[in-house]
Formats: C-alpha cells, sequence, structure tokens
C-alpha cells in the first residue's frame, strides 16, 4: 500500500475513534435544563417523555467497544501499513503467481510473520506429510496391497476421481472402466502415474467429410465385425477397403495403439469393450462427429506423494489378486 | 428548556439528520471501500491474464443468467480444508477484470473458482445435461435447453466495448471477430468454455 492510502486510512480512522469518544461524552451531560428521570414536559396522548440518561450498562459497553478497537488496531494489520505488534495476517496478499505465492510463504517465515493459513498448512504437514513420505519411498506394486495405502487411496479415489469413473470405479459412457484389464495409456504403475500426474487428450477426429454416410455406414460394418459381431458383409469389406485411414493410430489390425507401443490412447477395437457405446447408432456417431477424450491432469491439485497412492489404488482396482510370486 | 439542546435541533430538521447521518457512515465507504480502488494489489490482474474470450464472456452472462451464481460461490477462501479441496485460495487480482464479480456467498454446489481444466469438455456436457448421470446424489437441477439455445452474438461485440472502457485489454479485433466467434455455437458450449477458464490464470 503507498504512504498516501496508509495515510488516509490512520487519519480518517483515529479521528473517527476519538469522535466517537467525544460524542459519548457529550450525550452523557444533561443538557435539557430538566433532573434525571424526571418528565420533560411532553406529553401526547397521556404520554409522558421523561429525560432518561443513557442507560449505564449501554455505556460501559460503548467505552469497552472503543477501548477494543484501540487494542484491535494496534494489534492487527488494520491501520495502513501497520503490521500490528502481533504479527498476524490470514493469508499472504497481493499475489499474482504461484511462484510469488511459495515465495511468499518463504518470506514471511523469514521476517517472523504470523500467517494463519501457511501456519495452518505447516502444522498439517507435521501430522500428514510423514504419513505420505512413508508411503512414497515404497514401491507401487508393495502398496497396492498394503491395506492402510489402499484406504487412503480409496478416499483420494472417491474425492477425485470417482465423479467421472464412479465409486465403483467401472466408468460410464466415455469415460474408462478401471476395474478391466483394458487400458488405453497403458495398465503399468509407471503409465496410470503418467496420466494421473500429467492428464490425457484424447482426439479421434470426425470421418463424416472424408467417408460421406454410406462410407461411415461401411466403416462401422467393419469395425463391429472386428470384435466378431455379425454385420453386413459387403458393408464390411467396403469398409475394410478403406481402414487404412484409421489404422494410422489403431493399428492395421485394429488392435489399438497400445498393443503397437503407441502413446495414442487409440483404443482396441477387436476386444468388443466400448467407450463410447458398442451399438451400431453409437459407433456411426462416434466415426461422424469424432471424440475427445480428456483425462484432467491431477499433479497441480494433489502432488506427487498423493498420486503415488492413488496410482497404487487404481492398479489394484484392475489387479485385485496379489501375484502368487508376492505372497 | 435549555438553547443548547443540540440534538433537539437534529431531531427536528430531517434535512440536517440525512447530511449529518451521510457525514457518518461516509467514513466507512472512504476507509474500507476508497482504496482498494486504486491499490496495485486489488486494480492489476494475475500475471499473464487474458480477458475472456467472445464465447467464455457469454458463457459467463449464461451463467448469470441461470443463477448459478445463487448455489456456487467463486472463492476459496485461506483455510486447509478449502484448499486441499479446491486448491490455491483466490486472490484479489484473479478477479480484477470481473464485472460484476461473481464470488457468490451460498454453497450448495461446490465452490467454482477453480473448476477451469478440473473436468473435461465432455465430463461437463454431461453434467449440464443431467447431473445426476454423473453425480447419483447430486441436487443440481438440469439444463437441458442450453444444448439447443444457438447463440446469435448480437451483443457480444458491445459487452466487449463496455468492458474495455473498464480497463479490459481487449484489440480492435477481439471486438470485430466477437460475434463471428460465437455465433452457431450453442449456451452449451459457451457455458463450458466459461467454467473451462475458471481459476486458471493463477500459474
Amino acid at each position: 500500500m503507498s504512504s498516501f492510502w496508509s495515510a488516509w486510512i490512520i487519519v480518517l480512522t483515529l479521528p473517527v475513534l476519538i469522535g466517537c469518544a467525544i460524542l459519548l461524552t457529550w450525550n452523557l451531560k444533561n443538557y435539557v435544563g430538566v433532573p434525571e428521570d424526571e418528565t420533560t414536559g411532553h406529553e401526547v396522548d397521556g404520554i409522558e417523555e421523561i429525560n432518561n440518561p443513557l442507560p449505564r450498562w449501554w455505556t460501559y459497553m460503548f467505552i469497552l467497544t472503543l477501548v477494543w478497537s484501540v487494542f484491535y488496531l494496534a494489534a492487527y494489520p488494520g491501520l495502513g501499513n501497520w503490521k500490528g505488534f502481533l504479527n498476524w495476517t490470514s493469508s499472504n496478499q497481493g499475489i499474482k503467481s504461484l511462484e510469488q505465492s511459495q515465495l511468499a510463504v518463504v518470506k514471511a517465515v523469514e521476517e517472523g510473520r504470523n500467517v494463519e493459513f501457511d501456519r495452518e498448512m505447516v502444522r498439517a504437514d507435521e501430522v500428514y506429510g510423514p504419513v505420505f513420505q512413508q508411503f512414497a519411498k515404497r514401491d507401487v506394486l508393495d502398496l497396492a496391497y498394503d491395506d492402510e495405502a489402499i484406504k487412503i487411496g480409496q478416499r483420494l479415489f472417491l474425492q477425485n476421481c470417482a465423479l467421472c469413473h464412479g465409486s465403483n470405479a467401472r466408468g460410464q459412457h466415455g469415460f474408462p472402466n478401471l476395474t478391466d484389464s483394458d487400458w488405453l495409456y497403458g495398465g503399468t504403475p509407471d503409465k496410470i502415474k503418467e496420466t494421473l500426474l500429467h492428464g490425457r487428450k484424447a482426439v479421434m477426429p470426425g470421418w463424416f467429410d472424408a467417408l460421406g454416410e454410406q462410407g461411415i455406414k461401411e466403416m462401422t460394418a467393419y469395425v463391429l465385425s472386428l470384435s466378431g459381431r455379425s454385420v453386413n458383409e459387403r458393408d464390411a469389406e467396403a469398409g475394410k477397403a478403406k481402414f487404412g485411414m484409421c489404422a494410422a493410430c489403431h493399428g492395421a489390425d485394429g488392435k489399438g495403439s497400445l498393443a503397437h507401443n503407441l502413446p495414442f490412447g487409440a483404443p482396441n477395437l477387436t476386444d468388443n469393450i466400448w467407450l463410447y457405446g458398442g451399438s451400431a447408432r453409437a459407433v456411426e456417431e462416434t466415426l461422424t462427429k469424432g471424440r475427445n477424450g480428456v483425462m484432467p491432469a491431477f499433479k497441480q491439485t494433489l502432488g506427487e506423494d498423493k498420486v503415488h497412492i492413488l496410482t497404487a489404488y487404481v492398479y489394484r482396482l484392475a489387479n485385485p489378486e496379489k501375484p502368487a510370486d508376492q505372497q | 428548556m435549555s438553547n443548547k439542546n443540540h440534538h433537539d435541533k437534529i431531531e427536528r430538521s430531517v434535512g440536517l439528520l440525512a447530511i449529518l447521518t451521510i457525514v457518518a457512515i461516509s467514513f466507512g465507504t472512504l476507509v474500507l471501500i476508497t482504496p482498494l480502488f486504486f491499490l496495485d494489489e486489488t486494480t492489476q490482474p494475475v500475471d499473464g491474464m487474458t480477458p475472456y474470450t467472445a464465447l467464455q464472456l457469454e458463457g459467463r452472462d449464461i451463467y448469470i443468467r441461470e443463477g448459478c451464481v445463487g448455489c456456487h460461490s467463486q472463492m476459496i477462501r485461506p483455510f486447509r480444508a478449502e484448499v486441499e479441496r479446491y486448491g490455491h485460495y483466490s486472490v484479489a487480482g484473479e478477479s480484477v477484470w470481473d464485472h460484476p464479480f461473481l464470488w457468490g456467498s451460498k454453497r450448495t454446489g461446490p465452490d467454482l473458482a477453480r473448476v477451469g481444466e478440473r473436468y473435461s469438455d465432455d465430463w461437463h456436457h454431461a453434467h449440464l445435461m443431467d447431473p445426476r448421470s454423473v453425480v447419483p446424489q447430486s441436487n443440481m437441477p438440469a439444463f437441458p435447453w442450453l444444448e439447443t439455445n444457438v447463440l446469435d452474438g448480437k451483443y457480444t461485440a458491445k459487452k466487449m466495448q463496455v468492458l474495455r472502457s473498464f480497463g479490459l485489454p481487449y484489440s480492435d479485433e477481439d471486438i470485430d471477430g466477437a460475434a463471428a466467434a460465437v455465433q452457431g455455437k450453442t449456451e452449451m458450449q459457451a457455458l463450458i468454455a466459461y467454467l473451462q477458464s475458471l481459476g486458471t490464470h493463477l500459474k
């Protein structure tokens, strides 16, 4: 705050306090010319106006608020740039970036200021920090079968992931089922962690302009035939001839990008597992309009330690049984 | 009666009473509100902030029209419980370009100050069409008409001009292209674009 505005606040605030005190003193004096508790002589409909003094209790309360305000303005940051003798603030103000926010935390500690929010975070970190650090040191495969880690992981999952993937993690239209063995970007602990930390953006383009209505119908037939569905074979043959345009992502065999170690997240089309529905109509819609699946990044929101535990939980969802060699 | 009784004078003159009342209450305004119009802290945006795009701006107006602010705040307070759930607490520099601000004061639903990029567009679409489809216990109303209402962009440029007069750095190209940028887009697309922008500027 510039010194002008600081002065502005101080110059306006202190006289108001003094003014309040003067106003109170003035009102405590009897100017009416009639002794207290006696009638002033005004009377309307038999109701007399008595010269009542200000109630004692009210007067004391008023004085108390004045005394309190002086203490409060001395102790806390209220008077312009005066920081208060308690050196207390609720949070770091005037931050313009996350980096500045982190620097402000360090600076407050160096200057010995009491930032309530920062202290709350430090106290919490003292309690919970060691728990997360202890888990962060351990391998995901190990944590996946640790009851306590899974309990924490489940809480994190319900708070952050269940909105899309469902509380039972079985997904829904457009959001993958996490309990099966079908993965778009990989089901190894490393890949799961990568997905959680950085998010994923899948792009299936719409092919209506390239294929036309008949072409979409034919391609739909061929795509459905890949997972052994009975389709119009002539359509499927015609679709197969054009499948080259799909092969770049889904592979020539339609087994998806993961089977070919490619990072596109293009689903396996041969396994009869459908992210956006497996009816002919749903597949036609996918081919016509395209799809844009987005997994948000959680690095910022949760931090690496929590994501580590969450990785173990998600891994466990798909691998409920501990491998025999680890038992 | 003593002629020293000034109270009597004030009580009998409505004009004088009004003037003195205004003087008395204006001290609070002068101290608590006036400096905020001039402090960097409350007038300078956070680093790298960009004003709402035409589509986001229309989405914001739909947010206001549908009364979202009645149930959703946009103000993360500096408490651990809130920061753990929503992200970094809100800072003044994030809402200097909001006219009016939509901090809200009621949380029937969650705070939305940092909902941007938290969910996918598809999720928002499903959720606005039928909140129960993605959150079974939700009591939020559905807004299916957003999907069928199409924007015509008639007032988009005008709105941006007004905001520019408030100090938002819209360029002439932004304003000239405003109508074209929103024409034909559904209200759903506009609202989702707005929601996805919330809280993403503090980096």
